[in-house]
This record gives C-alpha cells, sequence and structure tokens, in this order.
C-alpha cells in the first residue's frame, strides 16, 4: 500500500485518488515548436528517487495537489494543494 | 557449425543417467576485455537475442552484455510467457508474428527445448465495445494471413470448458477472439537458449557489472552526450568499456540508462503482478485472456494455473506486491472460472514494465550515434523476445533501422506518428 496524504483530507490509500505522473512544465502553446511541445507532452524523467508528482482525490475532496514520491521506496513527503 | 556448442540429445541424457557426469556449464564467466564492437546493457530475453542474432546472422562476436544482476532476473522470468500474433494495427501484427516463427522453430535452433505449446489464445469479450474491437481485429489478422476469428460463446465454452459462459454473470461472456497459433513457452529455457548459444558463438555475458554511465562525445548537451553526440563505450562498476556501439535493452529501467545518454524516453515505469495457485490435474487447455476483467490464465505443464494482471496505476521502480491485486485477481478468476474457488494461490510476484503513450515499444537508431534502443516494451516484451532481437541486430549491423522496426523509432513522437497498440496489447483498458 502507498500512503498518500492528501492536504485536504488526510493520509489516504494509493488506490483511493488517481496518479496523474510527474509535474513537467508547460511550454507556452502559442510560440511552443512543434519539438517542444511533443517532449512536453511525451518525454518523461521516470527517475528512480524522489519525483514531484501530481494527484487527483477522486474520491475524496475530487482537487488535483502536488506530492513527492521516492519511486525505489514509494515513501512520500510534502503534499502541497495546488 | 554447430550454434549452440555441446549438443543436447536423447542421448547424451542416457549417457549422463548412467555416469553421472556432470553437464558442462551452459556459458562461460568470461574476464570483460577493455572495448568491444556491441556493448548491450541488460542480460535479458531482448539483449541476449539481440547478441546471439548479431553474432549468428552476422558475424559481430565481439559483443559483451552486460547485467547488474543475473541473466534473465528481471522481466525475462517475471511475465506469464504467453506469446501470440494477433494485435490490432497491421504494423504490430506483422512484428508479433514473425516473433511467433521464430519461437516455433526455436527449439531445433537452440538446441534446447523451450517447450512451445501452441494451446490456442481466447481474448473474452464481455461488451458490445470489446466485442466490436475484436472484430476489428480479426479482419486485420486474417487480410495479413493470421489465423485468427471470432467466436460465440458455445464455441468459447468448446475451447475452455471450465469458463463459465451464462448470461447471469456480471460480466457475461458475449463471445472470444480465438487465435489457435498462440500459446505458452518457458521463459527461462529461451533465456539459457540465448545465453548459452551466444557464449558458443564467442558473445562475453558480463553478469553482476552495472552500467554506471554511457560515455559520449560531441552531443548538444553536458559531458558530450545528447543530439548529435556519438557514444564511445561505457562505465561500469567493473571500470570503463569503450565500445562505438551501446544497446539498451534494459526494460523497466530504461530511462535511467537512457538519460545516461542524454536521450529522454516517452516512459513510465509502471510494476505488473502475477500469481501461480497450487498444481492440479489438467484442465485449461487455452490461454483465456480477459480485458475488460484485467486478467489472464494459462495452465503450466506441471498443473499450475498462471495469472496476469493489469499494471498498477501507480508507477514506481518498487516490486512488493499489493493485498488490492490479490483479491481483484481471486474475484475477477472466479467470476471466470468459478469451479476454481478452492484453489490456493501459491505465490505472487511483480516484474517492471517500461510502458509507452501509445503501447508500442521505442527501437532502433536515436538522435546518438551508436547508442540504440530497444525499449517500451510494456506488458508484451517477452512475446517479441526473438524478432526484436533479430531486427535489432540488423539496426546495429547495418545502421540503418529495419523495414520491421521502422514504424517503432523514437522519431515518431517528435513527427506524431503514434501506433496506438492499446486495444490489442493493454489488459487494462
Amino acid at each position: 500500500m502507498i500512503v498518500v496524504n492528501c492536504p485536504h483530507c488526510g493520509p489516504r490509500n494509493s488506490s483511493d485518488l488517481r496518479p496523474c505522473g510527474e509535474v513537467t512544465s508547460r511550454p507556452d502553446p502559442a510560440t511552443a515548436s512543434l519539438s517542444e511541445w511533443r517532449t512536453y507532452l511525451y518525454m518523461r524523467e521516470n527517475p528512480s528517487g524522489w519525483v514531484t508528482e501530481a494527484w487527483y482525490c477522486r474520491s475524496g475532496c475530487r482537487r488535483y495537489f502536488t506530492i513527492e514520491r521516492n519511486t525505489a521506496t514509494n515513501e512520500t513527503r510534502r503534499s502541497e494543494a495546488s | 557449425m554447430a550454434r549452440h556448442g555441446y549438443t543436447y540429445s536423447a542421448g547424451k541424457l542416457i549417457k549422463h543417467g548412467l555416469t553421472r557426469g556432470d553437464w558442462p556449464r551452459m556459458w562461460r564467466r568470461p574476464e570483460a576485455r577493455s572495448s568491444y564492437d556491441v556493448v548491450i546493457v541488460g542480460g535479458g530475453l531482448h539483449g541476449l537475442a539481440t547478441a546471439y542474432y548479431l553474432a549468428a546472422d552476422h558475424g559481430m562476436t565481439n559483443i559483451a552484455v552486460l547485467d547488474k544482476g543475473y541473466l534473465g532476473g528481471g522481466g525475462s522470468g517475471r511475465n506469464t510467457a504467453i506469446v501470440r500474433s494477433n494485435y490490432l494495427t497491421p504494423e504490430g501484427v506483422a512484428f508479433y508474428d514473425r516473433s511467433l516463427a521464430l519461437y516455433n522453430s526455436m527449439t531445433q535452433e537452440l538446441n534446447l527445448n523451450v517447450m512451445f505449446s501452441r494451446r490456442g489464445h481466447l481474448t473474452l469479450a464481455h461488451t458490445d465495445s470489446a466485442l466490436r474491437t475484436m472484430h476489428w481485429r480479426a479482419e486485420v489478422n486474417k487480410l495479413q494471413g493470421i489465423d485468427s476469428s471470432v467466436i460465440d460463446p458455445q464455441e468459447v465454452k468448446k475451447e475452455a470448458p471450465s469458463l463459465d459462459i451464462s448470461a447471469d454473470t456480471r460480466y457475461p461472456i458475449l463471445g472470444a477472439l480465438f487465435h489457435p497459433p498462440g500459446g505458452i513457452v518457458r521463459h527461462d529455457a529461451v533465456v539459457w537458449g540465448y545465453a548459452r548459444a551466444a557464449d558458443h558463438l564467442g558473445v562475453h555475458m558480463l553478469q553482476e557489472t552495472e552500467v554506471l554511465d554511457i560515455l559520449c562525445e560531441g552531443g548538444e548537451g553536458p559531458d558530450g552526450k545528447g543530439t548529435g553526440g556519438r557514444v564511445t563505450g561505457v562505465r561500469t562498476n567493473r571500470g570503463d568499456i569503450s565500445a562505438p556501439a551501446v544497446v539498451n535493452c534494459t526494460a523497466g529501467w530504461a530511462s535511467l540508462i537512457s538519460n545516461m545518454a542524454g536521450v529522454p524516453l516517452p516512459i513510465t515505469t509502471h510494476p505488473l503482478q502475477a500469481a501461480v495457485t497450487e498444481p492440479c490435474k489438467v484442465f485449461l487447455p487455452t490461454v483465456v485472456v480477459s480485458g475488460s476483467l484485467h486478467v489472464y490464465v494459462s495452465q503450466t505443464d506441471r498443473g499450475e494455473l498462471v495469472f496476469g494482471a493489469s499494471v498498477d496505476p501507480v508507477g514506481t521502480y518498487r516490486v512488493n506486491g499489493t493485498l488490492e491485486f490479490t483479491e481483484e485477481l481471486a474475484g475477477h478468476v472466479l467470476e471466470l472460472m468459478p469451479g476454481i474457488s478452492k484453489m490456493r494461490l501459491m505465490r505472487q510476484w511483480s516484474g517492471l514494465c517500461d510502458m509507452t503513450p501509445d503501447y508500442s515499444p521505442v527501437m532502433g537508431t536515436t538522435q546518438v550515434d551508436g547508442y540504440f534502443v530497444d525499449v517500451g516494451w510494456g506488458t508484451y516484451g517477452f512475446k517479441a523476445g526473438p524478432v526484436a532481437g533479430e531486427t535489432m541486430a540488423e539496426t546495429i549491423a547495418t545502421g540503418r533501422d529495419a523495414d520491421l522496426i521502422a514504424p517503432f523509432t523514437i522519431n515518431r513522437f517528435t513527427e506524431g506518428d503514434l501506433v496506438g497498440e492499446k486495444g490489442a496489447a493493454a489488459v487494462g483498458h
């Protein structure tokens, strides 16, 4: 079980929430080149270690938030409302 | 020249049985050279098959296969050993059908019984939309000469009598895609067969050798990595090895290795859990897959039922099991086969899957000269192993992407030319 701490609802089993993947910076769609845009769409760091990711609290407050999770151990820390 | 060294035969079996003589080791543990023509990172099925076909088909034998653990310790020994070629896209069908053909002749070619059991493969449809996708797949398959058709519940019952086809279940079986050439293979034997044959042809398999960095020059990124660069070798826990070609065959760890060359991948790593029951009398003659119920089942020659599921939704490198998986799996299997409710699960394990956005692999040349990828295999790496090795070997030997893998190169993501295989490659959709 992975415990994910929703900033609004408190600690939850990860299966109560929806993982939305690592947080990446979105380029400006008006000025981004095709390759910048597709890098944003598809390419992922996918590290083994601490990563900042977005989650959706689908069965609680229905809000998005970010949390840091260690992908090698599944420890979590620093959850923040977004 | 024999391709496999010490020949296994019934005569040898009797001789060794009577004399109790030791069998020769299947492969050596060589000392690493300081340079190779090709360094393959990842000593699983894909890495070993690539090494074997480079040596057997292209005469390149100055090759090292590096693994941070032991041969076949990753996905190659953790998959559920199912092979089939009834994919959804024409690109996928052509590719996997070649793989099935190679599996078919593998026992003879490698002189090691890989126990290919061509027992038929059923993909169940529980909804109208699933049935529509099955018809679509069947037509794509037939057009390319693949034995694949949609059958009704009564015919399903004939193929797999233990399935519950009654209409009052939660997910009634409306039909199935039946693919007679599909089946199961003993996955460890495939790894051993390629390793033994590659070793005989002079390939070095370096186990417990972890790649810490990929050495590059001339690229636009830091340390000469990235676009426009050229590979010069790898740094390992046992020292540097120089090589003009480095191949990434590391499945779940693909992103970590690729980032060392400055080549980002469209991959996230997810565990896929599987489980096996206690052995019982053989009663399930085919492989049964249900997309809606997120489960696939086959019975091994020992009588154990092997269950696989969809990948876990949370990306992680940790491979421990979860209670949710066991619970869901048991529930779903019993919906299909209520008769086995007294069977006990013996073991549960998981392997790492390198998932891509379009459920197709990422193969071939990259923006770094001499750095090749054979990754993004997600949940279907085992069935593709032989053809991946064959086409990667051709790509490395000629420096040009082989025709069969041209649709799967990394360029498709920058060009927006994805090969959507989710309808046939994923269980959970």
